[in-house]
């Protein structure tokens, strides 16, 4: 009898999970499709747009630089360091343009500003829920999924592919300063080949999967932010899954895109 | 003229505000068990009941922030049950609503906050005019000008009520909904407050419902009064009755007895 009560809170908790991950799933993407209707859909707010783009992208700049230029030093040495063992250092510039661009600088910096607005998004969010300045603003005949979600959603797809642009370039920066100072490669060597070897695509591609990356941290900033749940402690829940998920989803979308992007 | 008299009578007999048989659940959580209220045009109606009693889901499923189960709601005789998209934005234009807690918009400075409504809904003004008409409404509620440009975090509990008040009345709304509106005021301030509610109520011509449980508030606001209980109403009456009535969840509540039919956990 014990075992059978046992196999049955087991399958019972396997049963509860899975219709959590569907329901999740589920108001997840309407969510998603309400917030992206309404971008498209007048009336538009054009100042909190802008006060978005400020904060997300322009803000968003120290963090994504610094991330940038240590990662770009740190991948030189590596390159450096992998290079050596068969006599091939001087791939250390294109490597590291390559690795800044199509990969780390949109991912790095994904993760940097997931952390940082993910999080205020849904605490900001979070807390209007909470004071009930949600409600308030459906009472003032103003769609909050217009005013607060398709804002954020816009200005966060629009900030992080210039973002990862300024963290490519920053990047290669990085690599190069420690290329001509520490790995005695000439300067002008350095960016020519820089120059020559790095591709359009490598960077577009790049800020495609940065758009994208900016979509999603919005998304769950304001996903977690919106549904949270009452007093102190739903709103500090709301913004740990808010920066866990976006984080998640970064690194799994960064694959299939990179599947999609560069085909094998 | 004639016409106008003519079309003006039907208006006079709906009520403003109707619930037929309104129910709501929350899981297994009863909240509104069959609700059925009326309240006329300019009236200020009171409902009283005690905390999670469903006051304040009552209110929200009238202005449509909670989709009631089952029953009808009509505001001005119509079904407000599937209203979306502009008809529901012209449905909220008649709403005024002061939020328990102010629920003002902290990120926007105060004027901001109270011409809310002005610098974005349908009837959207230049900037300057919406400023004037706020500053004019933060006067009405007893606010000095140099307070418009604060933030709301800058004011005190009883100045953030004011806002709110303003904002609920800024866009001169034909209902005004006010949910606890002397709750953590201290008790000369809820007098203002009560002062300050009944004499807009009666210079707007407004449709108001209040809900509260403080008594004071209910003998200063009220016209009618709804005593809510377990998500039924129990009573409902003028407010010059409730001391005369027998019903004893009146008696109870009006006298603040810990025995009676509502049950009291010590």
């Amino acid at each position: 009898m014990p075992i059978l009560s046992v196999v049955h809170t087991f399958t019972a908790s396997i049963g509860a999970t899975v219709l959590w991950l569907c329901q999740t799933t589920g108001s997840l993407s309407s969510f998603a499709v309400s917030g992206l209707s309404h971008v498209f859909r007048p009336p538009y707010y054009p100042a909190e747009i802008l006060r978005q783009l400020m904060r997300i992208g322009f803000f968003s700049l120290p963090v994504v630089g610094m991330t940038a230029l240590f990662t770009g030093g740190a991948l030189a040495l590596q390159i450096y360091a992998g290079g050596s063992r068969f006599n091939a250092e001087s791939v250390v510039p294109s490597i590291v343009a390559i690795g800044m661009t199509r990969e780390l600088g949109p991912v790095l910096g994904g993760l940097m500003v997931a952390g940082r607005v993910s999080a205020s998004i849904a605490a900001e969010l979070g807390t209007m829920r909470v004071t009930e300045q949600i409600d308030a603003l459906t009472t003032l005949s103003t769609n909050p999924m217009k005013y607060l979600v398709a804002p954020r959603l816009l200005a966060a797809t629009i900030a992080m592919p210039i973002l990862a642009f300024f963290g490519d370039i920053i990047g290669i920066m990085g690599g190069f300063l420690v290329g001509i100072t520490r790995l005695d490669f000439n300067a002008t060597t350095y960016i020519k080949t820089t120059y020559d070897f790095l591709e359009a695509g490598d960077v577009t591609s790049g800020m495609i999967k940065a758009a994208v990356f900016g979509f999603i941290i919005a998304m769950m900033g304001c996903y977690q932010g919106y549904n949270s749940g009452r007093g102190a402690q739903g709103v500090g829940r709301a913004t740990t899954n808010a920066v866990v998920s976006a984080s998640i989803l970064i690194l799994a979308s960064n694959y299939i895109l990179t599947e999609a992007l560069f085909p094998a | 003229m004639t016409e106008t008299a003519m079309t003006e009578l039907p208006k006079i007999e709906t009520p403003k505000i109707e619930m037929q048989n309104v129910r709501k659940s929350f899981g297994a959580k009863h909240v509104l068990r069959g609700v059925d209220l009326t309240i006329n045009r300019s009236e200020s109606m009171v409902i009283i009941g005690g905390s999670g009693t469903g006051k304040s889901v009552l209110l929200k499923c009238i202005i449509g922030l909670i989709t009631p189960d089952t029953g009808d709601i009509f505001v001005d005789g119509e079904n407000t049950a599937g209203k979306r998209g502009k008809e529901r934005e012209l449905l909220l234009d008649k709403f005024g609503m002061l939020f328990q807690g102010g629920a003002l918009f902290d990120s926007l400075l105060v004027w901001e906050n109270v011409a809310f409504r002005l610098l974005h809904g349908a009837r959207k003004l230049p900037r300057g005019e919406a400023r004037a008409i706020a500053i004019a409404k933060l006067r009405r509620v007893g606010l000095k000008e140099d307070s418009a440009d604060l933030f709301p975090a800058e004011l005190s509990g009883g100045m953030q009520k004011r806002v709110g008040l303003a904002r609920a009345i800024a866009a001169e709304p034909e209902i005004i909904f006010f949910d606890e509106p002397t709750t953590g005021l201290d008790p000369i301030m809820a007098d203002v407050i009560n002062d300050l509610i009944r004499e807009i109520v009666v210079e707007m011509g407004v449709t108001a419902m209040t809900i509260t449980h403080d008594m004071t508030s209910v003998r200063k606001i009220a016209d009618r009064v709804a005593m809510i209980h377990d998500g039924l109403i129990h009573w409902c009456g003028p407010v010059a009755e409730i001391d005369s009535t027998d019903n004893p969840y009146i008696h109870q509540f009006v006298n603040g007895l810990a025995d009676g039919p509502i049950e009291a956990v010590r």
